[in-house]
This record gives C-alpha cells, sequence and structure tokens, in this order.
C-alpha cells in the first residue's frame, strides 16, 4: 500500500535491480508511486557508481499505467546516468502504454527504446 | 370519435369500438384471399420489390397481411416488429430500398381501406367510426414496418463500416523484422487513431524494427491528420520501432509545409519501393538479382 510505503521509506521496491555484466536490469514489477520512482532513481544512480556499469536496461513491460511523472523520471534517470558514463535503454512499453504518453502529449524523448529485453540487451551490447 | 356517441342522432344502434374492430378483423380475414391478391396485383403495378420475384412477393404479401390483421385484432406490434426486423434482414441484401418497403405497407393499408369503403358504403355514419378505428392502427402498422426496416438498414451499414474500419489498415510483414501499413483513403482522426493502435499492436506480434508507412493512397491531409501521423510515429518509437513514410504526394509536402507541421523528426523516403529498399539496408539484408534470372 503506498501509505505505508511512505511511511516506512526501506521497504524494498517493487523493482529488482541486478547486475549482468557492465549492465544493470532494471525490472519493475508493478506501478511505483511517485516517491519510489525517485528512490529508484536514487538507488540507480548510486549503483551505477558501485558496479562501474556501462549500460542500463528498464523493463516496464509489467505496468499498464505510465505517467508523465514516471516518464519525466525515467528521462531524467537518462541523462543523469550519461553524467555518470551509463547509456540507458526503456523496454517493452506496452502498446496502450505508448498510445496514452502520446495521447498526453508526454513529448519528452523517452531516451532510448527498444520492444523487450532481449533487443534492449542488443542495444545495450550485451 | 366520442363525439359521435354523445350525438343525439344515435338512434341507430350504437357500435362501440369494441365491437367494430372484431368485425373489421372478420372481414379481413374473410376476404383475405381477394385482398391479398389485389394487393400483390397492386405491388406489381407499381413496379415495387422488382427484385424479387413474383412468387416471392406473394408469399411476403401472405405473411405481411396475415401480420397486419393479427395487429388490428390484438392491438400489439410485438410480433409485427419481430416480423419486420426478419423481413427486412431477408431483403436488405437483395438491395430492397427504403421506399419500396414504405410503398408496399401504404399500399396495403389503401386495398383495406378502399374494401371497407366498399363494404360500408350505404351507411357513412358507420364507416366513419369503421376508419376511425382502422386508420390509427394502419399508421402504427406502416410506422412499425418503415422502423424496423430503417433501424436494420442503418444496424447493416454500421456492421459493414466496422468491417471496413478493420480491412482498411492492414499491417503487414514483408521481412523478418519489417512491417508495411499501406494507407489507403481518407485519413480521419478516428481512422488515424484506429490505425495506430493496430500498428502498435502489430509491432508487438511481429517484433518488428521497422515500419514503412506508405500514404501514396492518401487523398490529403490537414494539420490534424498530420499531427495524429507523428503521434503514430511517436508512439511506434517508445515500442522500439522506427518509422520510414512513404509516398507523400507533392500536394500533401506542399500543404504539411505551409501549416508548418514539423516533420523533420520523421524519416521519409520517396515511394514504397525507396522505402523498403532503405529499411532493408538499415535492417542489414541485401537484394540482388540472380545473374542469370532471366
Amino acid at each position: 500500500m503506498p501509505t505505508d510505503a511512505r511511511a516506512a521509506p526501506h521497504l524494498p521496491l517493487p523493482a529488482s535491480i541486478l547486475k549482468q555484466g557492465p549492465n544493470l536490469i532494471v525490472s519493475i514489477h508493478t506501478a511505483l508511486d511517485d516517491e519510489q520512482l525517485l528512490r529508484l532513481q536514487h538507488d540507480l544512480l548510486e549503483r551505477v557508481g558501485r558496479d562501474r556499469a556501462r549500460g542500463i536496461l528498464i523493463d516496464v513491460a509489467a505496468l499498464d499505467v505510465l505517467d508523465s511523472f514516471a516518464a519525466r523520471t525515467l528521462t531524467d534517470l537518462a541523462y543523469m546516468a550519461q553524467l555518470r558514463g551509463a547509456r540507458t535503454v526503456v523496454v517493452g512499453i506496452a502498446p496502450d502504454v505508448a498510445m496514452t504518453l502520446v495521447r498526453l502529449g508526454v513529448r519528452i524523448p523517452l531516451t532510448q527504446t527498444a520492444l523487450d529485453l532481449e533487443e534492449g540487451l542488443e542495444w545495450l551490447g550485451a | 370519435m366520442t363525439d359521435e356517441t354523445t350525438t343525439p342522432t344515435g338512434v341507430e344502434p350504437d357500435r362501440s369500438d369494441e365491437l367494430l374492430l372484431p368485425e373489421l378483423v372478420a372481414h379481413l380475414r374473410d376476404h383475405r384471399t381477394q385482398l391479398r391478391q389485389q394487393w400483390a396485383e397492386r405491388i406489381t403495378d407499381a413496379h415495387l420489390l422488382s427484385s424479387m420475384t413474383n412468387q416471392e412477393v406473394f408469399s411476403e404479401a401472405t405473411s405481411v397481411y396475415d401480420n397486419y390483421v393479427e395487429v388490428l385484432e390484438t392491438g400489439s406490434v410485438k410480433a409485427l416488429q419481430h416480423y419486420a426486423r426478419d423481413l427486412s434482414e431477408r431483403i436488405i441484401p437483395r438491395g430492397v430500398e427504403t421506399h419500396e418497403v414504405v410503398g408496399i405497407v401504404l399500399l396495403l393499408r389503401d386495398v383495406l381501406a378502399r374494401s371497407l369503403f366498399e363494404k360500408y358504403r350505404d351507411d357513412f355514419e358507420l364507416l366513419n367510426q369503421v376508419l376511425d378505428a382502422y386508420e390509427p392502427a394502419a399508421n402504427r402498422i406502416a410506422n412499425t414496418v418503415a422502423v424496423s426496416f430503417v433501424e436494420q438498414r442503418e444496424r447493416v451499414i454500421r456492421d459493414q463500416q466496422d468491417a471496413l474500419l478493420e480491412l482498411s489498415t492492414p499491417v503487414l510483414q514483408v521481412r523478418e523484422r519489417l512491417l508495411i501499413l499501406p494507407i489507403i483513403g481518407v485519413l480521419d482522426q478516428d481512422r488515424a487513431q484506429q490505425l495506430t493502435e493496430q500498428l502498435l499492436r502489430g509491432i508487438r506480434a511481429h517484433r518488428a524494427k521497422l515500419v514503412v508507412i506508405d500514404v501514396t493512397g492518401v487523398p490529403d491531409m490537414d494539420e490534424n491528420v498530420a499531427n495524429s501521423l507523428v503521434d503514430t510515429v511517436t508512439a511506434s518509437r517508445l515500442m522500439g520501432a522506427d518509422v520510414i513514410i512513404t509516398g507523400l504526394s507533392s500536394e500533401i509536402a506542399q500543404t504539411l509545409v505551409t501549416i508548418g507541421v514539423d516533420l523533420s523528426k520523421m524519416h521519409t523516403v520517396g515511394d514504397l519501393q525507396g522505402g523498403i529498399e532503405e529499411a532493408e539496408r538499415q535492417l542489414g539484408f541485401r537484394v540482388s538479382k540472380v545473374p542469370d534470372a532471366d
């Protein structure tokens, strides 16, 4: 429940960050609220430094909603990671999510996108 | 009608509606064969239902006649509605027009009315009462049949529109990971939206990396349509597929630049062939002619 998560910010995020070679693979399991998104952003940037990651892959296939804040956060994350030497690819945006993003006028260039995990890894050169 | 019952001329036996209607129905039943025949003749004379054979006209006429009398008797149009819908379903594909259906029902009304004139011609007062009972029912029947027919036709048109919409935007795979989407005909907001949805699903289903959208068959494009095309491209990119647009006519190119739609982020190629060739290049295909092919 989001209220509980806010009350106890150190509950595990419904997202996992896995290291695979030079890349970090982030899989988001359920919709994240704003606070969780910012935490994910923070954690990931930390990990980029700690694991000396060269690439980040964010899999959002499980999400059936991606609001403008989430899109913005992911885009910001991509820029920030770039500054720390890692490139980011977002994979698994569902057709409906893509439609909604476009219809909402979310014109943020969502950095690099790919169809799924496999494609994303290929782009990262894994 | 109520005036007449209260007029002092009511020396004659007073015949209320309840008695008149059964009498009327009985009359129509007794003369069924003859009246039905008359009606069918008048339909043929008026060149209505010309797409049906005489036999078909006669058998439909029989059913309509019986339904008609039943409605007069019971006052309920439920069964007639059902029958009319059924009838419409059968005759619409044969090209029967609305005016024909309305025409035949009105003819039946006239045929029956005349037979009533004939029967009651000696008693004008009574004829008036009979007509008072007959006319509202007859009009209601005509109404029911016409409305059922039009409704059925609208339903057919709607179904066909849906089918057209489905058919009009095929998403086709030409090479592994390469889709083409030929758009033919006028694009409007709804169609653009529907097209985008289909394309995105196609991208996922075929794991496409590149899509060639061919707009050779689009006669013209306004700002809204151009913008929804940009949206389509943006949405496809979000799913990891790049889009090449081909076949923008010179008129459309001029319009787009004049109204200032920003297509700078779009990848466009002159024609469909060029687009497919470009896409093949990007995907790493090389098509070459076998030396001794011809």
